[in-house]
């Protein structure tokens, strides 16, 4: 029965948090940022997964007849010393860069909602391991170990990669989540739900969490940033997406050898990247003030 | 509180000596330092290259466990161990953090203390032109990886120096074997401290700003400068004195965490720069497989890291009246 009430409770809040969603969505299409970063990563993606398909080069192909070509007809972007399609090696990499982005974010942004939620909650010893555990991954140099991890990322386990982007990106957002699932719990509906009978990993996934969503949210946007911005950082060192595959890092690295006589091998990696980090960037910062517009001040 | 302070100093000891355990083991476990003497002409006998190994305290054939127990025993007395090259780890680190250190002084000064003030100029005329060419650039700025930015800061100094007249010296400290009295030589290294500089602090510029910008605009409204004000304050004396401080708190525990983190962290900068600092020591370890080195550089960035929050904490009490109260 009780159980029955909290289900019929839930139906209620589902309710009102689409019409919620609706709100915050309306007032994030009212910003010139918000629409401009949003129209931006969609071409971003647009074009880099349609793209490929408007040349028979693959990242792969190399042309022998054209090395270090300026852009023509026959290579939109040029070619690389290689005989590469610059075209088709960019949106690869784009491909890449975005998917890593995404699912860091999300795995990381999920693994610090859970972690500061059961440590908020809970207290105790609970807390104190977690979060002795968040200090020590702190303290550890995540690009050092990384780095020294990185030949076990070779032959396709970029998703390896990807899960160990995304331990070393969640750590003070899940201070934060501790911080308001510790006030949170106070609160009369997780009284409510506890008095009857509600399992704590339920409340947990059913009232804390939830109530975190739009920070939650807005800080998963601004980690995919981050993580593309780890991403590229460790490819152009040779430590991220290993050989053959490609990444706008390590485009950007062989590119800038060559960019002073030959700019478009440098230019369009580096320039798409810069787009999409930004684009992101204009989203994470209109959904915070979407959700909270007495904090509405960026311009 | 003094017992406080104890446990949280014992707390931080704990920490850093299981990350740099954890670093060495790591370390020790993935990377294959025999690869630097094979493959060498002429090849030198198995025999030979297992006495050095030995001798480094590097032969993966011997249990972690017991090659941990020697590194560690030696660390506690101070001493990191050998390179792959034979030379003292300690003695090649501490050269290569004041290398490090001439880097990024500048590169942080400049970087917080024109961010602070651009942030807190931009609050103080919100909307206004300045705001809004400052918030933009800012956004354009954060969007530019520091690899990226730090090869167009090269290709635009190349192109300078072959347009107009040589002003950037793109690679290295300072010109070897130059000739020449003091003020050609720190000319000669100023030339070279320029772009890195540069890139070390247009990010910070950028990141400073908006914080700052955001703190100032929360304390503006706020009583207390209200207050200042109508007791007979100038406009200026009440924003820099009483809004300005105030809004400096978190922007100082920032300023900790970057000094902090930058010590390893200008790694991108040094690398491309060829500055022979910590940060290129860190990349050029792990591809030699120099074990003892990874492991004395995740020590030193633990301990900066605490450091980082030592400092956070002293520069929020000499800001904040009320922590150095309670």
């Amino acid at each position: 029965m009780s159980i029955a009430d909290e289900e019929q409770a839930e139906q209620v809040a589902r309710i009102r948090s689409t019409s919620r969603g609706r709100v915050v969505a309306g007032r994030f299409f009212r910003m010139r940022q918000g629409r401009l970063g949003f129209a931006l990563l969609a071409l971003m993606f647009v074009l880099a997964f349609a793209g490929p398909h408007l040349t028979h080069w693959t990242y792969t192909d190399q042309d022998f007849t054209a090395f270090l070509q300026p852009p023509s007809a026959r290579h939109y972007w040029g070619t690389l010393q290689t005989g590469a399609d610059v075209f088709a090696v960019t949106l690869r990499g784009m491909q890449k860069s975005l998917i890593v982005g995404l699912l860091v974010a999300v795995i990381a942004t999920a693994l610090a909602a859970v972690v500061g939620a059961f440590a908020g909650y809970f207290l105790g010893w609970t807390d104190r391991v977690l979060m002795w555990a968040v200090d020590l991954l702190l303290v550890l140099p995540g690009f050092l170990i990384l780095a020294i991890m990185s030949p076990l990322f070779a032959g396709g386990a970029w998703l390896l990669f990807v899960i160990m982007l995304a331990l070393f990106l969640w750590m003070i957002t899940a201070k934060v989540v501790r911080g308001m699932t510790v006030s949170l719990k106070e609160r009369e509906f997780v009284s409510a739900a506890r008095f009857m009978g509600v399992p704590a990993p339920t409340i947990i996934f059913r009232h804390i969490i939830p109530n975190l969503s739009s920070l939650l949210i807005v800080d998963a946007t601004l980690n995919v940033s981050a993580a593309i911005l780890t991403e590229t950082t460790l490819s152009y060192f040779g430590f991220g997406i290993q050989p053959p595959d490609v990444s706008l890092g390590s485009l950007i690295a062989d590119g800038s050898k060559t960019a002073v006589f030959a700019p478009w091998t440098f230019w369009f990696a580096a320039g798409l990247l810069m787009v999409t980090v930004l684009a992101v960037n204009l989203i994470g910062d209109s959904l915070r003030d979407a959700y909270d517009p007495t904090a509405a001040r960026a311009s | 509180m003094a017992l406080f302070l104890l446990r949280r100093l014992l707390n931080y000891v704990v920490l850093v000596v299981v990350a740099t355990s954890l670093a060495y083991m790591l370390a020790a476990g993935a990377l294959d330092p025999r690869a630097n003497y094979e493959g060498r002409n002429p090849p030198l006998p198995p025999a030979v290259i297992d006495a050095r190994l030995d001798e480094l305290n590097l032969n993966p054939d011997r249990p972690l466990f017991e090659r941990y127990v020697t590194w560690a025993g030696d660390v506690l007395h101070g001493d990191f161990g050998k390179t792959v090259d034979g030379d003292s780890v300690n003695r090649d680190l501490g050269r290569r953090a004041g290398v490090t250190f001439r880097l990024i002084i500048l590169g942080v000064v400049f970087g917080s203390l024109l961010g602070v003030a651009v942030g807190a100029y931009a609050a103080v005329k919100q909307y206004g032109w300045f705001d809004r060419i400052t918030t933009t650039l800012a956004f354009v700025v954060l969007a530019v990886p520091v690899v990226v930015l730090a090869n167009i800061l090269i290709l635009a100094g190349v192109s300078f120096n072959d347009a107009v007249v040589r002003v950037f010296e793109v690679s290295g400290e300072f010109t070897p074997g130059l000739d020449g009295d003091f003020l050609d030589q720190v000319t000669d290294r100023l030339k070279h401290l320029l772009l890195p500089t540069i890139s070390l602090a247009l990010p910070l510029i950028a990141t400073f700003s908006r914080y700052q910008r955001n703190m100032m605009l929360d304390v503006l409204g706020a009583d207390f400068v209200r207050t200042a004000m109508a007791k007979g304050l100038s406009r200026r004396a009440a924003l820099t004195r009483h809004a300005l401080r105030t809004a400096l708190i978190p922007a100082a525990t920032y300023f900790a965490f970057t000094f902090g983190s930058l010590l390893v962290g200008a790694t991108i900068t040094e690398k491309i720069f060829g500055w022979h600092g910590l940060g290129e020591q860190l990349i050029d370890s792990i591809n030699r497989s120099d074990v003892n080195t990874v492991a004395a550089i995740a020590c030193l960035t633990a301990l900066s890291v605490l450091a980082a929050s030592l400092m956070s904490d002293v520069l929020t009490a000499a800001l904040d009246p009320r922590v150095r109260v309670a």
